[in-house]
């Protein structure tokens, strides 16, 4: 949505050594998703049935989805707060959330023990709609297709301005043996292309829609996945589980997207040596404090209603986690209660990165860390059930490099006048500390 | 572009998470109570009767290892699979006898098993129904058919009950059916409950099988701890216990009389009522979104952030 000129391709190859070495990871990765298949869940992972979530569904699905909230987070500024002037960014974050919640899928694919039954999901006679699980599931599904609606416009883009070259040299390589003549292959690709032509106008009139819908999916899911816990009273230490824990998870994913936009805006400036986007992301990072005030209030107060402030501060095992995780996300949002400290970059990644592991921290306290099935268990997961989930990650990198270099998702930096010049001159003088080059890539014509 | 002032914060929370705030903590105050039903089949369990002869265990597995494609469980110490001694519930075993032992004096032979509650926490949490309650005989039933594996009825059960057969390519879930298919069809009797040779397991109605605990509490009160485990522990379970020893001592924990559903659900329900939150939020977005849009579109495209200044 919006003018197509704010966004640009990222120029440059995409077959760099960064994309091997993450494609290497990649593959180890799916090694041992393919050990899971042939040789049961047991046989790579540290799971049992004291623990039957590990880190797949705490780091992958309770974590990965808050950390790909950025485009949720963003859209509601956007679009409900009408911030329009931080438009330029909502591309690279759906695109992170897509992601996200695209391999937070896959994974669970890897973590259902029986997958091939998934179908019953569709079967309104299976329905079970005390689950939370039932409705995260739901919710999560309609969120992706969804969020693939919502970066289509980035995609159409492309094809109508598409030269196919990279389709055409493709083709030369394959030529003589199996790939069509260069006349048919061309016929059909300037259909492709007068159907995204077609369909552009049409799908931007409706796309509002479904970016309302954007948010309020996650609005719902992601306080299902706090309330997914609600029935474990037995296991859940009382630090974590309360009935507040569906309004705490929502909060949480909040201030995670915040801070995740501003961490990803920073580390693809500084990799992708484009100028830093600092006005917006002071103007974000001023939000985050507000929502991180009201959860750590509802987190003390919630926990002194019950009684709990003694466990708290016990000092023992439990209390430790909790502390770490509550001191993470206030030292991260008292940093950026300074004006000053909102418009440096270096102290932006440093308050967002508290931010974001105190609030990934939280999620794995109370999938994880708080959770005590009884005497004798233990978790820690192997090798392998790490590698599973760095895999995933590593595809979730890959893919983003890939998309920003084939569509235009970045923000343009040189279409931008009166708004963003503030913008530009904080870059420029960023630029000398970190050794910035400002590439002008040329603007989209439209 | 100016610093969003905490009025306008208070504007976003207000749309989005007001709802659920208020719900979250008007739930607390709704109280339904679980209806117990006496009706429903079961199994009392009398650890001071229980010589720990583990015949309860064979002929479970010899009844029903077709039903859930039980395997034996091959002891530590055995590379030529001869024995099978299970030191736990697990993928392979549905009941179990365990040894509590404070001193030489004072020990306790315990029973593990699915304890079919009134209000199972697996039935509430099972995203696809594959785990269900019997509406007459009361029985917490699975169903590998329709099961996803997702492992969260593991999760939901206090009682650590339901098992994952984590070995295997094509796993399911494994727990007590009360022998539904088998044993109980053929004779009306779980296997368990037919072979004890010293009746330390009685099997029958919840309303009998509470009435003899507490006939038996009554006739000789100094043999037990005068409690019933499971009248009203998680809501009331259909299998019941009664001990010499402290339960949680024997493994049973100790949980409050409202069921862990109880309150999970009740949540649930408020956010989710009617999908009334769910739709209203939507409509109150989209009104929102699509007049802020045309109030954007409205301007020109550039000066669009002096507007709000």
């Amino acid at each position: 949505m919006g003018n197509p000129e704010e966004y640009q391709k990222l120029e440059g190859k995409i077959f760099t050594k960064s994309f091997f070495i993450l494609l290497s990871v990649v593959l180890l990765g799916f090694y041992f998703v393919g050990v899971r298949y042939v040789k049961g869940i047991g046989a790579v992972s540290n799971m049992s049935d004291g623990y039957p979530w590990g880190i797949w569904i705490t780091y992958d699905v309770a974590t990965g989805t808050a950390i790909a909230c950025g485009g949720y987070a963003v859209a509601i500024l956007v679009y409900i707060r009408n911030r329009m002037q931080y438009h330029p960014m909502i591309r690279s974050a759906i695109l992170t959330s897509m992601f996200g919640y695209g391999l937070a899928g896959f994974s669970v694919m890897v973590d259902l023990g029986r997958p091939w039954n998934a179908y019953n999901f569709f079967i309104p006679s299976k329905w079970q709609a005390n689950s939370a699980m039932f409705e995260v599931a739901l919710c999560v599904m309609a969120y992706s297709t969804v969020l693939i609606l919502e970066f289509l416009p980035a995609i159409l883009t492309s094809i109508e301005q598409s030269k196919w070259e990279r389709m055409n040299a493709v083709r030369n390589w394959l030529h003589p043996k199996i790939a069509p003549d260069q006349k048919s292959m061309q016929d059909k690709l300037e259909m492709v292309r007068l159907g995204a032509i077609w369909l552009k106008p049409r799908l931007n009139k409706v796309l509002i829609f479904f970016i309302v819908l954007g948010i309020t999916l996650p609005t719902m899911h992601q306080s299902s996945l706090g309330s997914l816990l609600l029935i474990a009273s037995t296991k859940l230490h009382p630090l974590w589980h309360t009935g507040f824990l569906p309004l705490l998870f929502l909060l949480n994913c909040v201030f995670i997207g915040y801070a995740i936009a501003i961490l990803e805006s920073i580390i693809s400036s500084y990799s992708f040596r484009r100028p830093f986007e600092t006005e917006e992301l002071s103007g974000l990072a001023a939000l985050i404090p507000f929502v991180t005030v009201i959860w750590l209030s509802v987190v003390i107060g919630d926990l002194a209603y019950r009684g709990q402030i003694g466990a708290a501060l016990k000092g023992d095992f439990y209390s430790g986690w909790f502390m770490t995780e509550f001191l993470l996300v206030a030292s991260g949002s008292l940093l950026l209660f300074f004006k000053k400290l909102r418009k440096s970059p270096r102290w932006l990644f440093t308050s967002a990165s508290l931010i974001v592991l105190g609030g990934a921290l939280y999620r794995f306290n109370v999938y994880l860390i708080g959770f005590n099935p009884g005497q004798g268990w233990r978790y820690f997961p192997s090798f392998a059930e790490v590698m599973i989930t760095v895999g995933i990650v590593a595809l979730e990198v890959l893919g983003y490099k890939v998309f920003v270099a084939l569509f235009p998702v970045l923000p343009n930096t040189s279409a931008h006048g009166g708004g963003h010049a503030p913008a530009k001159k904080a870059a420029a003088q960023k630029g000398k500390k970190a050794s910035i080059e400002v590439q002008h890539a040329p603007v989209e014509a439209h | 572009m100016k610093n969003p002032s905490r009025r306008d914060f208070l504007k976003l929370a207000g749309a989005t998470g007001a709802g659920l705030l208020a719900c979250g903590a008007g739930s607390a105050l709704a109280n339904e109570g679980t209806q117990i039903n006496n009706e429903e089949l079961g199994m009392l369990y009398d650890a001071t009767k229980c010589v720990g002869c583990k015949a309860c265990m064979a002929s479970c597995k010899r009844v029903n290892s077709d039903y859930g494609s039980l395997s034996y469980e091959k002891a530590k110490f055995d590379s030529d699979g001869l024995w099978d001694a299970p030191s736990d519930l697990s993928g392979s075993t549905r009941t179990l006898i365990k040894l509590f032992k404070e001193s030489e004096q004072r020990w306790s032979y315990v029973k593990y098993s699915c304890m079919h509650c009134q209000k199972p926490s697996c039935v509430s949490v099972c995203p696809v129904s594959a785990m269900t309650k019997e509406k007459v005989s009361g029985i917490v039933d699975y169903n590998k058919n329709t099961c996803i594996g997702c492992r969260y009825c593991q999760i939901a059960c206090p009682y650590n009950i339901p098992k994952f057969q984590w070995e295997k390519a094509l796993p399911q879930i494994v727990k007590c059916d009360l022998c539904k298919a088998t044993n109980l069809r053929e004779k009306g009797i779980s296997a368990c409950a037919e072979v004890c040779p010293v009746g330390a397991i009685k099997f029958g109605k919840r309303k009998d099988l509470l009435a003899e605990a507490h006939q038996r509490l009554k006739d000789t009160p100094d043999r037990y701890l005068p409690h019933v485990y499971g009248e009203h522990e998680g809501g009331g379970t259909n299998h019941l216990y009664l001990a010499s020893m402290p339960f949680n001592k024997l493994g049973l924990p100790d949980i409050k009389p409202e069921a862990p559903a109880e309150f999970s659900e009740k949540i649930q329900h408020t956010i989710y009522k009617g999908f009334i939150a769910p739709v209203a939020l939507y409509s109150t977005l989209c009104f929102i979104a699509v007049k802020n849009m045309k109030k954007h579109q409205g301007h020109d495209g550039h000066d669009h952030n002096k507007e709000e200044k």
